[in-house]
């Protein structure tokens, strides 16, 4: 198969004909896992729907995992323009977590809008804080950023359980959490919102967080294309020598790239933290930061494509646990295992039909543009 | 002698722990000679883990599990290579897609399998390995010195633990020794001058993910079906990472990817002889520090404070064909 022209090639064709396709086969190669775990994928997608859109709470469900994989789907996303791969976002999360607690319960003297404030504030500094040494040593010693992140995952885990047991643990209770936060200070959730409408809801997690998500996506967007800086870390990413010769330095893109992609980690913590727990609870990123990998992935790196992959990835999991309610056979795994497939074919196996899909659609136009 | 019969025990358990290790370090000098890179260590001995134990669970024979391992790993091995040799698609990309699949499909069919928990059933003694007791190592066991090295050290480890260390010789021969190995390193270094020679730069990255995937499949196999009875959920824990860390700090060579190993063996070794001892002057350590001393060494060796290490020249680059 000759390449196509790439300048020839509609952009909906690369960017959204040709990801719908590798979804859908990563959606069938789930759709065989399920037959495989004993159970009957049709009904498996009539449950993810209902489960995600079906009732009120639900739907509020998917767009509160919505919130945490546009967090982390963007903090993988910046670091990738640079070529990095960050797949510490887990533990940048966690830490990041830290940084909204200890900020919120040290400055709780302060008007509630001016912690919140500080506590996102906090959330970034600590997620980049985290995300830094990596980046350094990535930096100056070469140490492959995959294995120092993941690594820092590993820390950060036995860090904040060391944490949650022997320092900050409240004592009163039996569980690894801290003392809850007061009652001020969480964030107006859905259920708050929606009772303004007369709408009765008995529980959400969904909260106001969700406004950061895509204030967080603007910014990011602003960042990468728009301003010097993020021109500067692409050329890096890019092809670093060039880089080099234009007199930009990678060393310093490496860095700020790494921080920015912690940092924007860490804000999952904000949502979990201030919106839902209003403590921390030991393990509470759950796997986020690893989602994040898949949904930027599928989002092209890009914040247009990733809120709709982080929405996606919401879907799955709120369906999902629909359906290990119903499913005995089913457990959250499976919805790892999916992710798994989705990074395949949307990432590594990207190229397994676009050139097919370019030059069919390239060579259509062209019959139409000569007739 | 106290003493001496703990530094006994502590070789001892360094041995066996090092052993996932060493298979793992040597499966990636395969990959990673041959210029792609492979991540998916860590992806691959959970796989063979779990099939190994799902194998011999319903075959009865360990040996028939080891080769159901086999041929699981071989078969990611060779995913990875059509995503990333054949389809030139991103090679990191490719092993995290694979790890976090293993990752949830392991314990997915684990759970959908033998129940909600994740575990599969214990192995009994037919269905698993058991420890290899060298020739006369109860009559030298009294003798000093000898008998403490032979008996207490050497002897009662399982079948993986001997072939581990068996291994690194036969892999440095085949690597530094033979034209295949040549050919392996040279695909590595500079694909195209290779492809000249007139030798297939595709097929040579092929059995190197090949071997890869064979020596892998030895790691899980021994995690699930000789120092463990059965799989559990990301029993893995990290394993393929330090491994992949500690090939690096090797510098991609066995001899040396072999101390690392070692190294990384005997602190986890001495990290759970340390749990709950008082030390002079510090107390006790909390057990969450303690456990993370491998990760924070890893993180240390590989910020490389005994020099960098050089990869493969073609490393992580898919190789295009002049057109």
């Amino acid at each position: 198969m000759a390449p196509v022209d790439k300048s020839k090639v509609p952009w909906w064709v690369s960017n959204l004909i040709v990801p719908l396709v590798n979804l859908t086969l990563a959606l069938l190669v789930s759709g065989l896992f399920i037959f495989i775990a004993g159970e009957n994928p049709y009904e498996a997608v009539r449950l993810i729907i209902y489960g995600s859109f079906g009732y009120i709470e639900g739907f509020a469900y998917t767009l509160y995992y919505t919130t945490n994989f546009v967090f982390t789907g963007l903090a993988f996303a910046v670091a990738f323009h640079c070529r990095l791969f960050n797949i510490g976002g887990e533990g940048q999360a966690y830490i990041g977590g830290l940084g909204v607690f200890l900020v919120a319960i040290n400055f709780s003297f302060l008007p509630v809008p001016i912690v919140w404030l500080l506590s996102i504030a906090g959330a970034v500094v600590f997620g980049a804080a985290w995300a830094f040494i990596p980046a350094y040593l990535q930096a100056t010693r070469g140490s492959h950023v995959v294995i120092t992140t993941i690594m820092f995952n590993f820390i950060a885990a036995s860090l904040m359980v060391f944490l949650l047991v022997d320092v900050i643990r409240d004592t009163s209770q039996m569980g690894p959490h801290t003392v809850a936060l007061p009652k001020e200070q969480w964030f107006p959730s859905f259920k708050d919102f929606a009772s303004l409408f007369g709408i009765k809801i008995r529980y959400s997690p969904l909260n106001i967080s969700f406004l950061l998500a895509i204030a967080a996506s603007v910014f990011v967007w602003f960042l990468v294309w728009k301003t010097r800086w993020g021109y500067e870390m692409r050329a890096v990413g890019h092809n670093t020598q060039a880089a080099i010769y234009a007199g930009i330095s990678p060393y310093k893109n490496i860095i700020i790239a790494m921080c920015i992609s912690g940092g924007l980690a860490g804000l999952l913590g904000v949502n979990e933290i201030l919106g839902v727990h209003h403590k921390i609870v030991a393990g509470f990123p759950a796997g986020y930061g690893f989602t994040g990998i898949a949904v930027a992935l599928m989002g092209r790196n890009h914040p247009i494509g990733i809120f709709p992959a982080a929405f996606l990835f919401g879907i799955l999991y709120q369906g999902g646990s629909e359906v290990t309610f119903d499913m005995p056979n089913i457990t959250r795994y499976m919805f790892v295992a999916v992710q798994g497939v989705i990074i395949l074919f949307s990432g590594a196996l990207e190229n397994l039909f676009r050139p097919q899909i370019e030059s069919f659609f390239v060579n259509r136009l062209n019959i139409k543009a000569s007739a | 002698m106290e003493f001496l019969s703990d530094i006994a025990s502590l070789i001892n358990s360094t041995l066996r722990i090092s052993t996932p290790l060493v298979f793992a370090a040597m499966a990636g000098i395969f990959a990673e000679r041959s210029g792609v890179i492979d991540f998916s260590l860590e992806g691959k001995m959970l796989m063979a883990a779990f099939v190994a134990a799902v194998g011999s669970y319903f075959l009865g024979n360990p040996w028939l599990g080891l080769l159901l391992a086999i041929i699981a790993c071989v078969s990611l091995s060779m995913l990875h290579g059509f995503a990333s040799v054949t389809y030139k698609g991103d090679q990191v990309v490719s092993c995290v897609a694979i790890n976090i699949l293993i990752i949830g499909l392991t314990t997915a069919l684990a759970a959908a399998w033998f129940g909600q928990a994740g575990l599969t059933p214990t192995l009994n003694s037919d269905q698993r390995f058991l420890e290899v007791n060298l020739p006369f190592a109860e009559s030298l066991r009294d003798v000093p010195i000898i008998g403490t090295i032979y008996s207490d050290i050497l002897s009662g480890h399982y079948i993986f633990v001997y072939l581990a260390y068996l291994s690194v010789p036969l892999v440095f021969w085949v690597v530094f020794k033979t034209s295949f190995g040549l050919r392996l390193r040279a695909v590595g270094e500079n694909p195209s001058a290779v492809d000249t020679a007139g030798i297939n730069v595709f097929a040579m990255r092929y059995k190197a993910l090949a071997i890869n995937g064979v020596l892998i499949a030895f790691a899980g196999a021994h995690l699930s079906t000789a120092v463990n009875a059965n799989f559990f959920r990301e029993m893995s824990a990290g394993r393929g990472y330090l491994a992949l860390a500690a090939m690096i700090f090797g510098k991609w060579h066995p001899k040396t990817a072999l101390v690392a190993c070692l190294l990384f063996g005997f602190t986890d070794a001495l990290q759970i002889r340390l749990q709950g001892v008082e030390l002079p002057a510090i107390g006790e350590i909390p057990v969450q520090l303690i456990q993370a001393i491998p990760y924070v060494l890893t993180v240390v060796l590989l910020a490389g404070f005994v020099g960098k290490a050089i990869a493969p020249n073609a490393i992580g680059q898919p190789y295009i064909k002049e057109r």
